[in-house]
């Protein structure tokens, strides 16, 4: 059997171990986010939330993903 | 009659009936947060962009106790100490789901949440020709209100003191001579503490008061939410009925005449 490769990434500044070849809208899947309710932004560049399903993630990307909170 | 039902606040042509609007922070939940805004009648609620908890995924959300179809959200650049932290804040809110109106607010001192009216105003020009909607925290200086409103800004609203402070109108003067110079919405935004602050502001010709500590924080958010409903309503309509002229003298209000 093939053996599962892993990349190291950044979400939220928090480390994690994605499946090599996975793309950003599984990740964002597996995490349950609201895509209608989030933006997203890859390495400080903003995603299009439509493409998420087609943009690839390599070793040490980073990805934040924010919404709106209480403030003033 | 000054009918205040016609007397709309308008900012970059959208309509609201109401002058008053409460930031969403430092309240004990979102239940209590949800209903102070309730309560104050605010139609515009600040907010801010913040990363998702990725690893506690059932805490509630904003947008479910406060739906963004029914009242509208101003995107904040709170915490934001330049322009660069400042744009990025707002072109991901802007992602989120097409708000174009916002509020920048960039901040100079950790200590004083003083605005860094020079990052500020770079902002300004950047969001304004990027088609945002601005409206801009600023100090009580009359020409950088005028600089701001040159930069494309579409809603001039200085503090009355620092953030939080609960100080209330520190310069009224200030104020009113900006009030003079622009057509743009003018909002006190900061520094309010009591609800008779907001009375002052919209007295001085302010088209309206953006309030979020001295509500929240009040030993009864409920209640002080209500008071500055009241009071920015009963400014407003003082304001429009246009008051005496001071003078120094006694001036009696009975007639002199016919006194026995």
């Amino acid at each position: 059997m093939k053996k599962i490769k892993k990349i190291k990434i950044k979400i939220n500044g928090k480390n994690k171990s994605i499946i090599q070849d996975i793309n950003l809208s599984m990740v964002l899947k597996n995490l349950k986010i609201p895509l209608n309710k989030v933006a997203i932004e890859l390495n400080e560049e903003i995603i299009d939330k439509k493409k998420i399903n087609k943009i690839k993630l390599n070793k040490n990307d980073k990805i934040e993903i924010v919404h709106f909170i209480g403030g003033g | 009659m000054v009918n205040l039902k016609k007397d709309n606040l308008i900012i970059a042509n959208k309509k609201f009936n109401s002058r008053l609007i409460v930031g969403t922070g430092k309240y004990k939940s979102m239940p209590e947060c949800a209903k102070a805004i309730k309560l104050s009648g605010a139609e515009i609620v600040t907010v801010a962009v913040r990363r998702v908890n990725i690893s506690d995924k059932n805490k509630p959300l904003l947008m479910d106790y406060i739906d963004p179809k029914k009242i509208t959200y101003l995107p904040n650049t709170a915490g934001c100490f330049n322009s660069k932290e400042a744009l990025r804040t707002l072109r991901l809110a802007r992602e989120i789901g097409g708000w174009k109106l916002v509020k920048l607010e960039v901040l100079g001192d950790k200590k004083n949440l003083f605005p860094d009216m020079i990052e500020t105003l770079k902002s300004t020009e950047v969001l304004a020709k990027e088609g945002f909607k601005v409206m801009v925290y600023c100090n009580d200086d009359p020409l950088m209100a005028k600089r701001l409103e040159n930069s494309g800004a579409e809603a001039i609203m200085p503090l009355a003191a620092p953030i939080g402070s609960g100080l209330g109108i520190q310069n009224k003067i200030n104020i009113q001579i900006i009030r003079k110079q622009t057509k743009l919405p003018l909002i006190i935004d900061a520094g309010l503490g009591q609800a008779s602050d907001a009375t002052i502001a919209m007295e001085l010709g302010c088209d309206g008061v953006l309030v979020n500590t001295a509500i929240a924080k009040a030993k009864k958010p409920f209640e002080m939410a209500l008071a500055f409903k009241n009071a920015v309503i009963a400014g407003r309509q003082s304001y429009k009925s246009g008051r005496i002229d001071k003078i120094l003298m006694g001036n009696p209000s009975s007639p002199s005449k016919g006194i026995i």
